[in-house]
């Protein structure tokens, strides 16, 4: 008997406390005090943001496990960043199993929320915004995971972004699901990164829809396994701009799709509408570099599905008019430039093959002409990604 | 014979402990969890203004430090009695549990040296804690304030300008940002090579550092004309930019390494394209264009003020001019 309540006694002790709900208000001294709630919060806890505007000074961050940061909703809860005088981002994650949910981030300095080595991190109904609209001063990404395990990113809004809305890098096992990406540079970007599925979001009015990109002379290379599905991608035809330097800035106005350096990317089943360059361009990263282990071209690239609006009607880069011309007015919905292996368009629409032969080919050295594909034009579904239980329920 | 032993052990305990005695830093104040909420609770200094050190808190000295507004700086060591540091193989000092590091920031406002705030670095059983107190006007105690703050600043620089700040206490969290390797907290300061010779021969004679098995060049102090530009341009690097920049630090996904170590002259940034820099970049193509500083996104960034532009991106509210020049001056000499 005593045994029995000796251990009983012990068990007690071993628990955690009981998880509790921190409210915090928006008001005077907001800065401090929802800081302070979210330094002493501990595993279990959730910071519950009351609704109005907070208006913050510096950079909030996050370092405890297992916290929830829930607001009143993503029209109700705002961070505010417009006074913002230090830090790089609006709030940084560093922490794992972090629940983020139901509040806005509002003009920061730098990015909007970055998380960074913050595994099974949940971003669900946020809004990310620089409320002036596209501006080159605006902070670069909006919801920003990188390094890191198991992303969810689900039902947020994202606008503005002066490089990525929405930008995973070097991480794996990722789903961005129905989201809003609007006049963003790159409304939704993958880099570096392995096994991910982006599925069901609304791409609208950015420069580039949705990009898949490899750089080289990162810790995490060789992106590969992402799927673009069922995604609406329609009138992504902003004037870019990113500020010079950044590999978006590259990206030609009127991109719907665009795969670079990247391995196993299927692109099926989506709605890509009215982009001016074109729908789909599968390319091979064109920049001088210096490392052995990366490989700058698009190799397994798989399209098919899809349904295609008009496109090619405003090319967004030297001698596009010229090749527009050349094909009758407009260019194909899907541009290739004839680097790497295996690409297959299994849709029923011109590929542009713009003949390049080696990597960093001058756009002039291009033999244009109409892609044949080899093969059957068969690929291998990629696998479900599937994340932990506990990410998909927080959702509920 | 047994008896004889237990004699001689019994006098070596005893030994022990009048070699030890009881400091007044409260050891138990250290190593207990929790956050106490007055710098005065450890017991580090002798009177209340945080001047004196106590009784086994030594001030020590870095070859090269990192910028903080100009702030003047005052850096202590703690051991717990009877213990050692120990260098490891990279010259990082490993301190026993119970110690603590200790820096003091402030200024000379209106002829007479202030302290703004305090912070530490304790090492408890389960890792290092980071914890900034901010001094009260009085300059009686300071409080602990784990989220950080700003505290208006006016004071005169090296150069005689007149200075109105907005100087920014760091919270906890941005503590880590940079204490932060492989995600936990560590020292960044004391290391062989950047401890001063008169730190190392203090450290030595106090029985405070194990004598290393092996000699650590020192790296220079950035400010001395006579050293050669490299190191110093590498030296200034490694304190102020490294603690993030390097392959487990916060700053890893970027590929810039700064470490005074590094050996790859693209991931030092020579011809290095931005990743993840956005307006950072400032329109330009590479981290370090050779011979073109103006070119550069580092000297960009090291001069910028904007928040989302500015490296570091903590604790600077200024432009550091001589860095900048110095820095400027390695990136010219380029091929």
């Amino acid at each position: 008997m005593i045994r029995t309540l000796l251990a009983a006694t012990a068990l007690c002790c071993t628990m955690p406390a009981l998880a509790k709900t921190i409210t915090i208000e928006a008001g005077a001294n907001a800065q401090e005090r929802l800081q302070e709630a979210l330094i002493l919060a501990e595993p279990g806890d959730v910071v519950e943001l009351g609704a109005g505007k907070f208006e913050l000074t510096d950079g909030l961050s996050l370092d405890v496990d297992k916290v929830t940061v829930r607001g009143a909703g993503m029209d109700k809860s705002i961070l505010s960043f417009a006074g913002q005088l230090g830090a790089g981002e609006g709030l940084l994650v560093t922490s794992d199993d972090v629940i983020l949910r139901d509040f806005a981030i509002e003009d920061s300095k730098g990015d909007g929320i970055k998380s960074k080595g913050a595994d099974r991190i949940v971003y669900h109904a946020l809004r990310v915004e620089w409320t002036g609209g596209p501006k080159a001063t605006n902070g670069a990404y909006g919801i920003y995971p990188v390094e890191a395990s198991d992303i969810l990113v689900q039902d947020s809004v994202v606008r503005g972004a002066s490089d990525a809305g929405i930008y995973v890098g070097q991480s794996k096992n990722i789903i961005v699901r129905r989201n809003t990406a609007i006049e963003n540079v790159a409304g939704i970007e993958i880099e570096n990164s392995f096994d991910a599925e982006v599925t069901e979001n609304l791409v609208t009015k950015n420069t580039g829809g949705i990009l898949v990109f490899d750089l080289p002379n990162l810790p995490q290379m060789g992106g590969h396994n992402v799927l673009v599905a069922r995604n609406a991608i329609i009138n992504n035809n902003t004037d870019n701009f990113a500020p010079e330097g950044n590999i978006v800035a590259g990206v030609p106005a009127g991109t719907g799709v665009m795969v670079m350096a990247n391995r196993n990317v299927q692109v099926v089943e989506n709605a890509i509408i009215n982009n001016g360059t074109t729908n789909v361009m599968v390319v091979a990263y064109t920049q001088t570099f210096d490392d052995p282990n990366y490989d700058p071209t698009p190799r397994e690239v798989y399209i098919a599905g899809n349904v295609h609006g008009e496109s090619g009607f405003a090319p967004d880069f030297a001698g596009g008019n010229e090749l527009a011309a050349a094909f009758g007015g407009a260019l194909p919905a899907v541009v290739y430039d004839g680097l790497g292996e295996g690409l297959i368009v299994n849709d029923a629409v011109a590929v542009l093959n713009l003949g390049l032969t080696k990597v960093g080919q001058a756009p002039s050295e291009a033999k244009p002409s109409l892609y044949k594909q080899s093969g059957a034009g068969e690929t291998v579904a990629l696998s479900p990604i599937v994340l932990p239980a506990s990410m998909e329920a927080a959702l509920k | 014979m047994r008896t004889v032993l237990a004699a001689i052990a019994f006098c070596l305990v005893g030994f022990a402990v009048s070699a030890a005695p009881t400091r007044p830093v409260v050891d138990a104040v250290i190593t207990a969890a929790g956050m106490p909420k007055k710098l005065s609770e450890f017991g580090f200094f002798k009177d209340s203004a945080g001047w004196q050190p106590n009784e086994g808190v030594e001030l020590y000295q870095l070859n090269s430090a990192l910028f903080t507004d100009y702030a003047e700086k005052y850096r202590y060591i703690y051991v717990p009695a009877g213990q050692q540091a120990v260098a490891d193989g990279d010259g990082r000092l490993q301190f026993p549990v119970g110690s603590a590091l200790i820096k003091s920031f402030g200024y000379k406002i209106d002829g007479k040296d202030r302290l703004l705030e305090t912070r530490l670095l304790l090492h408890r059983a389960d890792g290092w804690i980071a914890l900034p107190y901010v001094w009260n006007a009085e300059q009686t105690e300071a409080t602990l304030k784990v989220a950080g703050t700003r505290l208006p600043v006016r004071f005169t620089d090296p150069s005689g300008n007149e200075r109105d700040i907005s100087y920014a206490v760091p919270n906890k969290n941005q503590c880590k940002e940079c204490h932060s390797l492989s995600n936990a907290v560590v020292p960044i300061g004391p290391k062989m090579r950047n401890l001063t010779h008169d730190t190392l021969d203090m450290l030595l004679s106090n029985a405070m550092l194990e004598q290393p098995s092996r000699d650590h060049p020192p790296i220079p102090d950035f400010g001395n004309t006579a050293m050669p530009l490299e190191s110093r341009a590498r030296a200034y690097l490694d304190i102020n930019c490294a603690h993030c920049h390097n392959r487990q630090g916060s700053a890893s996904n970027s590929g810039l390494f700064l470490t005074y170590e590094e050996e790859s002259p693209v991931h030092l940034g020579v011809g290095k394209r931005p990743v993840a820099a956005g307006r950072g970049s400032g329109g330009f193509q590479f981290a370090i264009a050779p011979g073109q500083p103006d070119q550069s996104i580092m000297m960009h960034r090291l001069k910028s003020l904007e928040p989302g532009v500015a490296m570091p991106e903590v604790g600077r509210s200024l432009v550091h001019e001589e860095g900048a020049a110095l820095l400027s001056e390695w990136i010219a000499a380029m091929d």
